[in-house]
């Protein structure tokens, strides 16, 4: 096992150079002027100031010391300059950073508990109508559009029954709370303001379970599995044999084993949520990084989008080596190396 | 897969009840698609009523800011969707196999190669590296295929060489060599053919996604135009009409369904393959 996550973490730094090399590469087929993110539009007619920006960015020099100078304003944090916003990249993407967070929390605290909770059911109630709703609620899960779904909660919810608020963190007349953390949630409970907390998370019921609904989907159908797997082996007899009640033997018993298997998939559902949030947020008009990133592909800002990108690349990989290095810890039977090709 | 559960004794095995509705809905679709100009709907493209209305007799799915049917657009919408997941899992799938049979086959620092171009691909977050090649393409339908062929190559990479090393050490390819067959004569008549099936079943499972993705490039302006009336697209003009809820509603139900229905397939498809799940 050690072999295992020793080659993990060697692969790491070469598969971000890799990510980065080819960011370097999709920012050169672009038929856009680079030079247009760093000179305002008169000054381009200055030479003096152009000759100058040339040489800060190394637009000047060739293909591979573009490269090298690139590679290296990488690794100091430097993602360039938004062509919209006219800030550092890397300080945009920071700003939004914790909306982003947040939501993604929530959304996962809802896809796990609902997944589980709709999993044991399913297993319990094989081949009931719990088990075929428990698939059919998985199966919409990964199939509808979450730009659609949440546009029409929006309307029903907030719109037609007015039980949730609108898209946002917070009501737009809502001063947000003083940050702390960037949570609303979080930073409300610290200035220990009960109006802002309830606003806060009534903002972020809707767009957390549009992007937790997937998750939950994924979840349920793998908890259903191992449940299914577990509930044969002696053990669970043995429990029952003992007298153990239906309750205990479901969840002290059979859910704990269950949900090894589970943990790699909550890690690498990661993913969903990295695709969900980009559109529930421009949706929900969450100012998020998923927000930043369509604005920026819409105005075609090259710089931000290929900074989010690259941001996404390093937090799916982290998530997924983090997923695995969890997995064969808590399962040091399995040898995760062998599988993978 | 003997307790798969079959619709009648007499059909085949494979058909089970999630793959039957599956293929009751895309077939639909893809009927949809084939005779949308036959059903004597309004033109998709042209201002046929007054702008906004809601569903009604005449409209059953209402007019859009435009004054466009929005039933007409959905249906001609199916066109455009399925097309375009068609081409990008072909163009995937041909891709993906073809370098994944090489690396494969071919073994050596040829498969390093490829293999690690996959491992950075597959890196990224598919809906990130979508949008990151579309918006570096410019907006665009045709941009919008090559950045999702772009995003699923690699799956059917890694597919095909797996099944290619597992495949050339069997049994009748050592006798082939041992016949003297060159590398092409073995690669096209004594491997690939035993190699296609996964291939195949895991592209159907794919076309749902594809549809998703290339809908949600769509949704976010790159990729189709405008007047073109493609499912994301209408969403989006649907989006900035807010109080006019159904003008995004037939677009999103028709990606609702036809997703559902390729899933439900995969997913029957799946069950019916993998004997462990099937229960």
């Amino acid at each position: 096992m050690t072999r295992y996550l020793l080659r993990r973490l060697i692969a790491m730094p070469l598969l971000m150079l890799g990510v980065a090399t080819a960011t370097f590469l999709l920012s050169h087929i672009t038929k856009a002027d680079p030079l247009a993110a760093i000179v305002s539009e008169r000054q381009m007619n200055n030479p003096e100031i152009v000759a100058a920006a040339k040489a800060r960015w190394g637009l000047d020099r060739s293909l591979p010391e573009q490269y090298a100078v690139y590679i290296s304003n990488l690794v100091q944090g430097d993602l360039g300059v938004s062509f919209r916003t006219r800030r550092p990249v890397a300080d945009d993407i920071g700003a939004r950073l914790p909306a982003t967070l947040e939501l993604v929390v929530f959304a996962m605290i809802f896809g796990v508990t609902a997944g589980i909770g709709l999993g044991v059911a399913a297993a319990h109630w094989r081949d009931g109508w719990i088990d075929h709703g428990a698939r059919l609620v998985a199966l919409i899960g990964s199939s509808m559009p979450v730009f659609w779904t949440g546009l029409i909660l929006l309307y029903v919810f907030s719109v037609v029954l007015g039980v949730f608020p609108g898209p946002g963190r917070i009501d737009a007349r809502v001063a947000p709370p003083p940050g702390v953390t960037g949570f609303y949630t979080l930073d409300a409970l610290i200035a220990g303001d009960m109006e802002r907390l309830r606003l806060a998370l009534a903002h972020l019921v809707l767009p957390a379970f549009v992007l937790g609904w997937a998750v939950m989907g994924i979840i349920s159908r793998l908890v259903r599995g191992s449940m299914l797997d577990v509930m044969e082996q002696d053990y669970i007899r043995t429990a029952r044999a003992k007298g153990a009640g239906e309750g205990r033997v479901l969840f002290a018993h059979a859910l704990r084993n269950a949900l090894i298997p589970t943990l790699t998939i909550i890690g690498h559902s990661f993913a969903y949520l990295i695709t969900g949030a980009v559109l529930t947020e421009t949706i929900f008009a969450w100012p998020g990084i998923g927000a930043y990133a369509v604005d920026s592909a819409r105005s075609l800002d090259h710089p931000a989008i290929i900074g989010v990108t690259l941001v996404g690349a390093a937090a799916f990989l982290i998530a997924n080596l983090v997923t695995d290095i969890a997995y064969a810890l808590a399962n040091p039977r399995i040898e995760i190396g062998r599988a993978d090709g | 897969m003997a307790e798969a559960v079959r619709i009648r004794p007499g059909l085949p095995g494979w058909l089970t009840p999630p793959v039957a509705v599956g293929l009751a809905v895309v077939a639909f679709w893809v009927a949809a698609a084939l005779t949308a100009d036959l059903w004597g709907l309004a033109d998709p493209l042209r201002m046929v009523a007054r702008r906004l209305q809601p569903p009604s007799g005449a409209h059953w799915l209402g007019t859009d800011a435009l004054g466009r049917d929005v039933l007409s657009r959905t249906l001609h919408g199916a066109r455009i969707s399925l097309t375009i997941a068609a081409v990008v899992v072909a163009a995937a799938v041909s891709l993906g196999a073809a370098l994944g049979a090489i690396a494969g086959f071919v073994g050596g620092w040829v498969d390093g190669l490829v293999m690690r171009l996959v491992d950075v691909t597959l890196a990224f977050p598919p809906v990130l590296l979508a949008m990151a090649v579309a918006a570096t393409l410019g907006p665009g339908l045709e941009n919008a295929v090559v950045a999702l062929v772009a995003v699923w190559w690699p799956v059917y990479a890694r597919l095909m060489r797996a099944q290619v090393l597992e495949v050339r050490t069997r049994e009748h390819v050592e006798a082939a060599i041992a016949c003297g067959a060159g590398p092409m004569r073995l690669l096209t008549r004594h491997i690939l053919p035993l190699c296609w099936t996964p291939v195949l079943i895991n592209a159907t499972m794919d076309v749902g996604q594809v549809i998703l993705l290339a809908a949600a490039l769509s949704f976010i302006g790159l990729g189709a135009t405008p007047p073109t009336p493609e499912w994301g697209a209408m969403i989006s003009e649907g989006a900035t009409q807010f109080y006019s809820w159904w003008i995004a509603f037939g677009p999103g139900f028709a990606i609702l369904t036809v997703v559902l229905g390729f899933n439900f397939l995969g997913d029957g498809l799946r069950d019916f393959l993998d004997t462990r799940s099937a229960r």
